[in-house]
């Protein structure tokens, strides 16, 4: 079992403990929020360790190499401290038990991941994924544990992660396709963190969509929509790759107008907010969020992560918007799929 | 017996009468673990005159008479143990009035829940009726007969409470009108202020008479229905999070329930709370209220609200199909419960009884518990799985379903819809001039037992 390589030294050297200034949901003064986290370093008490509402946003802020979020987790586990309900941690960690009932298609040397998530199944189909779709994974088997973060269970990831890996090694495959940001930021984030080695290539689903938009680039009619992107919380376990949002909407012809909670800044879905701190928060983030994209003249809301989805779908269509999964946009621009999604 | 069918005919005609084999064979059983039992004869009468025809041939030549809705409680109620006929109501489905402005619809004798529904979906959309989880086809009168359950009981008491007149023949084949109808021509009281007479057929599972005619309250349908699911691992805390919930006084239904299959589910108790609203704005405020309600729990680690995305589509059925799955989770499709009705603070107790009882019997369990009349009490089911092709399974099932109501008496529960040897270990824990009481407006009113015989049956 791995252990997290957290360098205490960077921290206590760090100018600025942006983890904690920039983190949206706790207010500090500068010299407090390094402090804070010095605390944390130290495994001694903090505010920090009640309040986090596992945005994962920090690890995405830190540009020294650290990993708070993680190290946050980790000191809540030894601690006892929750963040959401015992009986709501526990469901998911039944939830995604592995039970021996994976699906896997026809696997060569890749496999295309849709995680535990039924919806992604469908969305990894059709000709952008014409040559992968029938290696596709499913199940516990194959999920990244990376969701046990909010709920600070970071034994049952280090105990879980392994195993997945083993499982995707036993299949001889070379690279994974992650259609779930989680997986790609498990295997490229969480796993280094953790010192695990990773049997396999993993490929982050937007660079393959990229790489086949170009090879059907005379298929694709312009969308000309303008949409407002609800970046995931996982997301932040991989910045580097927010980058290939704008790349994908430029080149199916989608505006992306500039937004209040964009980027660094972004907004998560707020639906694990909503068992880890309340409603009264979750709903707060959701307004502002939906507003925000209304504001911006948005006529569609596009999802990268399908729980997202799943939470502002309802949501956003009240306000107007039109919900779509950023692979359903690709493929509305290559003409396999309606406009409306 | 040539000549009671022959009888028979001449009420019923043919088509409305059979003692052919597969007949006999279907009528002789229910759903449930009790053995079966043939009829000699079942008739389907359509009209109330028919209804009081056979049972005043029954009377007079003291043959058991077994009314029968759709035959789904599962508790062998309509399994003619003493033979005799059956009488399936089925054929009297008429809806025969909705006063919209008096909330009240009057029914047949054999009319569905189903049909009801889509009676006032496509007529009266502004009104409802509290709708049992049982499948579509099982009967309205059946339903109070046995103080059935439903949608609106959390907030308006058992079904039979809802009953707003009755029309019954008598075991000895007199037609008789209970309540506001026997005196006018609405039907929006089943008693008060008058002597409440309802209470002389409502709940005795068809042994003082059969209903032609019920008068059934009907309730505001609101335009936007919804749930949240609270879950917490502790079942001692049940009893309090109900208590808080039901003093909002806005809830619809409220169910609390456990099992540890799927695995998602082990370990938690979880309650489903429904709530209705017109509008958005009602919604979200019945939601903010629920949630602040438990918001201690929430800070305490004890409880908090799951997703219910991917469960809402199932848990938003009315009636709720899934809980027959259920019974397909050892193979073979079958279940039984056990459903007494007690205080909710005895949540624990009887929680902690299903999984000894489950162990104890090797069978896999679920329980739900439904919220009565704001929380006065609950029905806590205790539903055992079996599958039908392996007796030894069947039989572990029915023991652990008699020590289940032996428990549920012990602990001063009331078995509901209690098969006939629990209706006997209730009677024998019953105060004895209760008894005494039971068994002389038995007597009174059925003079030679031929009304469900086996069933509330008085000792020689
Ligand atoms: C999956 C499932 C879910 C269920 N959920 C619920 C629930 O949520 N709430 C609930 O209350 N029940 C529930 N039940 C139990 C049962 O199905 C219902 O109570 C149902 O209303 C029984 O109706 P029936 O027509 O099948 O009754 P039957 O089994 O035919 O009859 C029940 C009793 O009523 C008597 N009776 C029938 N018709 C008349 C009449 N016209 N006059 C006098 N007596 C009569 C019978 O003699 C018998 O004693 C459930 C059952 C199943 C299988
Ligand atoms: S975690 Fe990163 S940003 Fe935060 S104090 Fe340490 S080095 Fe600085
Ligand atoms: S995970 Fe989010 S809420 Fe928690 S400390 Fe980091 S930035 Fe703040």
């Amino acid at each position: 079992m791995g252990s997290l390589k957290f360098d205490e030294n960077v921290c206590a050297t760090c100018p600025s403990a942006d983890c904690l200034i920039k983190c949206q949901y706790m207010d500090f003064e500068e010299d407090e929020a390094h402090n804070e986290m010095m605390k944390i370093v130290k495994g001694l008490d903090s505010r920090v360790l009640h309040d986090c509402v596992t945005c994962y946003a920090c690890e995405e802020y830190c540009r020294r190499g650290n990993h708070p979020f993680y190290l946050i987790g980790e000191r809540r586990e030894e601690k006892g401290i929750y963040t959401a309900s015992r009986a709501i941690t526990n469901q998911w960690i039944n939830l995604t038990q592995m039970q021996g009932k994976p699906m896997v298609g026809t696997v060569k040397d890749k496999a295309l991941s849709s995680c535990f998530i039924p919806d992604l199944g469908a969305l990894g189909s059709g000709e952008l994924f014409k040559e992968v779709f029938p290696a596709v994974t499913f199940g516990a088997e194959f999920m990244c544990p990376a969701v046990h973060t909010h709920f600070a269970k970071m034994s049952v990831v280090k105990e879980r992660l392994p195993k997945v890996m083993e499982n995707f090694k036993k299949l001889g495959v070379k690279e994974v396709i992650c259609l779930h940001d989680e997986c790609y930021g498990t295997y490229t984030s969480i796993a280094q963190a953790y010192g695990m080695e990773v049997p396999f290539k993993p490929v982050y689903y937007m660079d393959f969509l990229l790489t086949r938009l170009k090879e059907l680039k005379d298929r694709i009619i312009p969308l000309n929509i303008k949409a407002a992107y609800q970046r995931p919380c996982s997301n932040r376990l991989i910045p580097h790759k927010h980058r290939l949002v704008q790349e994908i909407m430029d080149y199916i012809g989608v505006d992306m107008p500039g937004r209040k909670y964009q980027g660094e800044n972004s907004l998560c879905c707020a639906e694990i907010i909503r068992s880890v701190a309340g409603y009264k928060l979750a709903d707060d983030i959701q307004g502002r969020n939906i507003d925000d994209m209304l504001e911006a003249g948005a006529e569609y809301c596009v999802f990268n992560c399908p729980a997202c989805q799943s939470s502002l779908s309802e949501k956003v269509s009240k306000k107007g918007l039109k919900p779509v999964h950023i692979i359903d946009l690709c493929k509305m621009a290559v003409g396999e799929k309606g406009r409306e999604g | 017996m040539k000549n009671i069918y022959e009888a028979l005919v001449e009420i019923m005609g043919e088509r409305g009468v059979s003692n052919r084999p597969e007949e006999i064979w279907f009528y002789g059983r229910d759903p449930g673990v009790l053995p079966p039992h043939p009829p000699d004869y079942v008739v389907a009468p359509e009209t109330t005159e028919q209804v009081q025809k056979v049972v005043q041939l029954a009377n007079r030549e003291k043959i058991p008479v077994v009314p029968m809705g759709n035959g789904m409680a599962l508790t062998g109620l309509v399994i003619p143990l003493k033979g005799g006929i059956v009488m399936d109501m089925k054929r009297m489905n008429k809806i025969l009035e909705v006063n919209e402005m008096a909330r009240y619809v009057v029914v047949e004798g054999g009319t569905s829940q189903g049909m009801l529904k889509a009676h006032l979906r496509d007529h009266y959309p502004r009104l409802r009726h509290s709708l049992p989880d049982a499948p579509p086809t099982t009967t309205i009168a059946a339903n109070v007969s046995l103080h059935g359950q439903g949608c609106l009981t959390q907030q308006y008491g058992f079904n039979s409470d809802m009953v707003s007149g009755l029309e019954v023949v008598l075991p000895t084949g007199e037609l008789c009108k209970i309540g506001s109808p026997s005196l006018g021509p609405y039907w929006f009281s089943k008693g008060p202020s008058l002597p409440d007479l309802s209470g002389l057929f409502l709940g005795w599972l068809g042994t003082t008479g059969i209903f032609t005619k019920v008068g059934l309250k009907l309730y505001p349908n609101k335009k936007i229905r919804e749930m949240e699911i609270f879950v917490t691992d502790k079942a001692e805390l049940v009893p309090e999070i109900i208590y808080k919930l039901t003093h909002l006084e806005m809830l619809e239904d409220l169910i609390a329930w456990f099992q540890p299959k799927p695995l998602m589910f082990k370990d938690n108790y979880h309650l489903t709370i429904y709530f209705t609203g017109d509008s958005e704005k009602e919604i979200e405020f019945k939601r903010t209220m629920i949630w602040d309600a438990l918001q201690e729990f929430i800070d305490n680690k004890d409880g908090g609200f799951m997703n219910v995305q991917a469960m809402k589509p199932n848990l938003m059925e009315n009636p709720q199909r899934g809980i027959a799955a259920f019974a397909d989770v050892p193979r073979g499709g079958g279940f039984e419960y056990s459903g007494p009705i007690t205080l909710i603070e005895l949540y624990p107790q009887f929680a902690a009884k299903v999984v000894e009882l489950a162990e104890k019997y090797d069978v896999i369990y679920s329980s739900a518990a439904r919220v009565i009349s704001g929380g006065h009490s609950m029905m806590f089911s205790i539903s055992f799985a079996f599958n039908r092709a392996d007796p030894a399974m069947m039989e572990r099932v029915k023991k652990a379903l008699d020590e289940a109501t032996e428990y549920a008496l012990k602990m001063g529960g009331i078995p509901w819809k209690p098969n006939y040897m629990e209706q006997k270990m209730t009677m024998d824990h019953m105060d004895p001039n209760t008894l005494k009481l039971l068994r002389m407006i038995k007597k009174n009113l059925d003079p030679h037992g031929i009304m469900n015989p086996g069933n509330w049956e008085p000792a020689p």
